[in-house]
């Protein structure tokens, strides 16, 4: 393998970058060292500040936005930056390598600023709610000491695995590979101690009547919806940073100037959809345990959620998500024109995009309908006995067990567009595979209109079963797929970068409504403690204790977003600059050609 | 038929046969707000739809291309450029024009119930109360028969003998009076949570997602603890309905 970039390559910027976050991290430490005297002085002080202008919530909102998006790419880069690694690793593919790195780079970027807008929303909470977060303070101090040490050996293991890359070649590599592993479970840890405080503030736990620790802390961060959130956000993180990914290579393939630049970074976006797509698949699967654990924790809040005046947040939840479903597939088929030999796939696009366009439809449909009055008399009330059928979750969950198992099959025919099978049991594997996604949709639409006929509770352990065939269906026709097409015979190689390059404007799409929806998921969790700071303990006594309109959310959330794309580009840009500045002076070593789905290198 | 095969009349034809089926397949008549929900998908599917390979997408834009380009074309351009503008001015007319109605409004379907209720001094815990009538099955029965007493003298005039809440007094109220029988109302609540509507009705609904015009009575000055648990135990029992249950703390 081909050794790639130099390290030193980085050269000024990357210790830059490097002092400033260890500068944050140093600033983040001296702050919680300060905290106990700031908790001791809290009695005397206002429980609330204003922030200039805008107000202190709107301040909060915005960077914990800002933070929760960066952080998220961090965290979710390096998970499958390492996969990517170990894989170019094992096969000796230099492609592999090179994308690793790439990955780690972007992340490299975003680092301090990720370290930046997490002291300063820590600086919001101390200055603007000095009350709520001297109490916060008073359940969890143990655990902010682990979050810091966390975060510097997070922070020093990404910078030895990003400057140890040539360092730790060749003989060295498991070494290199195992800080890339490291470094994710740091990066792990980290979200999981975030998690606790946040979701202490959701459904806390631990505490005595009058909101005090009880005993261990352990309780408190092991509070109901702590472990929920954990899989939800680790997962969401892995698609979000896929995206991220996926839409800085089309960026990068929009504004190649050589055939060459435009395949390398073809694959790059291919890699980061699929990334994307693969933890997307298993998403909704995590978000309803989460809101089944929400209900299940207090009913109030279940129905604020679901039933109440949150309901609507859903509507726009659901047509985000079938966006990015029809997004994703539409870049797959879109891929497919690439691989010679696909043409014999494309008579199944059209019903998987009935599939997909129905279950869209379904999934978007409103349990609580906007009525005229005269609509309302014509359907004899508010509720409509045909789209109140639509609008529950029996229905919900059928339609996106099917978006699923479609996605999954769009992927299937993708990996085997330019391959044909030449194994004996060929006949027998495919009937297998028909068997398993037929099977599968039979059982989540068995227990779709079941569902209707049964009480909630019952109902509601359906959907383990809907989520059990479609796992065991992706899991049995993908264990037979890898045997089936190994060794097959290929019908041509992929001719990476003549993709459509309105493919690339969908990458970039699904990267905006995934960053959307990220946004709008944090304010239905944030929200749904309508006016308590921690629910049921610590009530918010502010001027904004009061929950924002789904109108003025999107405001915000769509502000946020453009402040967080705009942050992102000139970080990339930046990142470019360097790259364009020290590449000759360092023998920067050339990426890959990317050509015919292998590397010449390789 | 070989109009059929262009793409553009496809796509076309695909937009306006969904429409015509949404509008007027749906009986009763779906509200305009979904339709618009669902029309925006069709459309965004027929795009995919026609833009998916590049064969297709370039037989999809070849009869705009040349209605905008070719020289033969220039009489369909001009009536293109007096029709479009007059068919988006006469939607916007009937966006904006006045109509004598009540603007569409959004209402939740179940209202966010409080934690716990203040019932005639008693804090009752609607956020883990059971009905304590179910204790005792042997004393269940003439517990549904008290409630349906109570029903009758109370409920029945607007939700209706078949509690469907089609009562004498249901056409003089929107919203209508709940539907016991919809599978989507009762069935999808906790008791507790029906102990809390029965007992504070439409005063007690909370502020947010307000106006509810809602015309229920508070019922805790009239029926006792124990006669609104039996009313509550009657409705499911008449209805068929069972109640959702509490699931298992972690």
């Amino acid at each position: 393998m081909k050794p790639r970039t130099s390290a030193s390559s980085q050269g000024p910027r990357g210790g830059r970058d490097c002092a400033w976050t260890v500068l944050c991290t140093l600033t983040l430490l001296g702050l919680l060292a300060a905290l106990p005297a700031e908790a001791q002085e809290a009695a005397t002080e206002p429980a609330y500040r204003a922030f200039p202008l805008i107000g202190s919530r709107l301040a909060v909102w915005a960077v914990a936005q800002l933070h929760l998006n960066f952080a998220a790419f961090i965290l979710g880069v390096p998970i499958f930056a390492v996969i990517i690694e170990i894989v170019g690793w094992r096969t000796g593919e230099g492609r592999y390598d090179w994308l690793s790195h790439e990955l780690v780079k972007l992340t490299f970027a975003a680092f301090s600023t990720t370290a930046l807008l997490g002291a300063l929303l820590l600086f919001l909470f101390v200055g603007y709610y000095p009350r709520f977060w001297t109490y916060m303070t008073s359940i969890f101090f143990p655990t902010y000491w682990i979050y810091a040490l966390l975060f510097f050996a997070e922070t020093f293991t990404v910078y030895l695995w990003y400057y140890g890359w040539d360092w730790l070649a060749g003989p060295r590599k498991w070494i290199h590979v195992g800080l890339g592993v490291l470094s994710n479970l740091f990066g792990t840890a980290i979200l999981v101690v975030a998690n606790s405080w946040v979701t202490f503030m959701i459904s806390p736990a631990g505490i005595t009547e009058s909101g005090a620790l009880k005993g261990s802390v352990w309780a408190a961060i092991n509070n109901f919806t702590w472990m929920p959130i954990n899989i939800h956000r680790l997962i969401a993180n892995i698609v979000f940073g896929g995206t991220i990914a996926a839409a800085y290579a089309a960026f990068r393939f929009l504004a190649a100037k050589t055939d060459e630049e435009r395949a390398r970074y073809d694959w790059m976006g291919y890699i980061g959809n699929f990334v994307a797509l693969s933890a997307f698949i298993v998403l909704p699967f995590a978000g309803y345990y989460l809101g089944r654990e929400i209900y299940a924790f207090n009913q109030t809040m279940g129905i604020t959620m679901m039933g109440g005046f949150m309901s609507w947040l859903w509507i726009i939840q659901a047509i985000l998500i079938g966006i990015l479903f029809l997004g994703s597939n539409y870049y797959l088929w879109l891929g497919m024109e690439r691989i010679p030999g696909s043409e014999r796939y494309r008579k199944y696009v059209p019903p998987m995009l009935i599939v997909l366009t129905l279950g869209f439809m379904i999934w978007a449909t409103p349990r609580s309908l906007v009525v005229t009055l005269d609509e309302a008399r014509a359907m004899g009330g508010t509720h409509h006995p045909v789209l109140g059928v639509l609008g529950v979750m029996s229905a919900k969950n059928t339609v996106v067990n099917l978006m699923i198992l479609t996605t999954f099959l769009s992927y299937i025919l993708y990996r085997r567009a330019n391959k044909v099978p030449t194994k004996p049991w060929v006949r027998t594997g495919m009937a297998v595979q028909w068997a398993a996604f037929g099977l599968a949709g039979a059982v989540v639409v068995f227990y779709g209109v079941y569902g209707y006929f049964v009480e909630s509770i019952v109902r509601i352990g359906f959907s383990v079963y809907q989520v059990v065939a479609v796992l065991g269906a992706l899991v049995l026709v993908m264990a037979l797929d890898i045997p089936m097409f190994r060794g097959a015979r290929s019908t041509g190689t992929i001719r990476w970068g003549t993709i459509a390059p309105r493919s690339q404007y969908v990458l970039i799409l699904l990267a905006v409504t995934f960053t959307w929806l990220m946004g709008l998921m944090g304010f239905a969790r944030s929200g749904i403690r309508q006016h308590w700071h921690v629910y049921g303990v610590m009530r918010d006594t502010s001027v904004d204790a009061v929950t924002p309109a789904l109108g003025y959310a999107a405001n915000v959330i769509t502000l946020v977003t453009i402040a967080f794309f705009a942050l992102v580009m000139f970080i990339f840009w930046l990142g470019g600059l360097a790259e364009k500045g020290t590449a000759s002076a360092h023998g920067h070593a050339p990426a890959p050609a990317i050509a015919g789905g292998r590397a010449p290198d390789a | 038929m070989s109009l059929l095969r262009s793409r553009f009349v496809q796509a076309v034809l695909i937009v306006v046969l969904s429409f015509v089926a949404l509008r007027w397949g749906i009986r009763p008549p779906a509200p305009w707000s979904v339709i618009q929900i669902y029309m925006a998908v069709v459309v965004m599917a027929v795009l995919i739809y026609v833009s998916a390979d590049s064969d297709s997408w370039r037989a999809f834009v070849r009869p705009l291309w040349s209605t905008l380009v070719d020289p033969d074309k220039r009489n369909v351009r001009l009536a293109c450029l007096v029709v479009l503008p007059l068919l988006l001015g006469y939607y916007a007319y009937t966006q904006a024009a006045a109509r004598p109605q009540a603007p569409p409004e959004l209402r939740a379907v179940h209202p966010a119930p409080p934690a716990a209720i203040q019932f005639r001094g008693k804090e009752i815990d609607i956020s883990g109360v059971d009905n304590p009538l179910r204790k005792d099955p042997a004393a269940l029965r003439t517990h549904v028969a008290a409630g349906a007493d109570i029903y009758v003298r109370n409920c029945m005039y607007c939700h209706g003998d078949n509690l469907d809440g089609k009562g004498h007094f249901a056409p003089g109220f929107n919203p209508p009076p709940a539907n016991f029988q919809d599978p989507g109302t009762i069935a999808m609540l906790q008791e507790a949570y029906l102990f809390w509507r029965i007992a504070k009705g439409a005063p007690g609904l909370p502020k947010e997602s307000t106006p509810w015009n809602s015309a229920m009575p508070a019922w805790e000055d009239r029926l006792t603890e124990e006669q609104i648990w039996q009313v509550i135990t009657y409705l499911y029992d008449a209805t068929g309905q069972q109640p959702r249950r509490r699931e298992a703390a972690h």
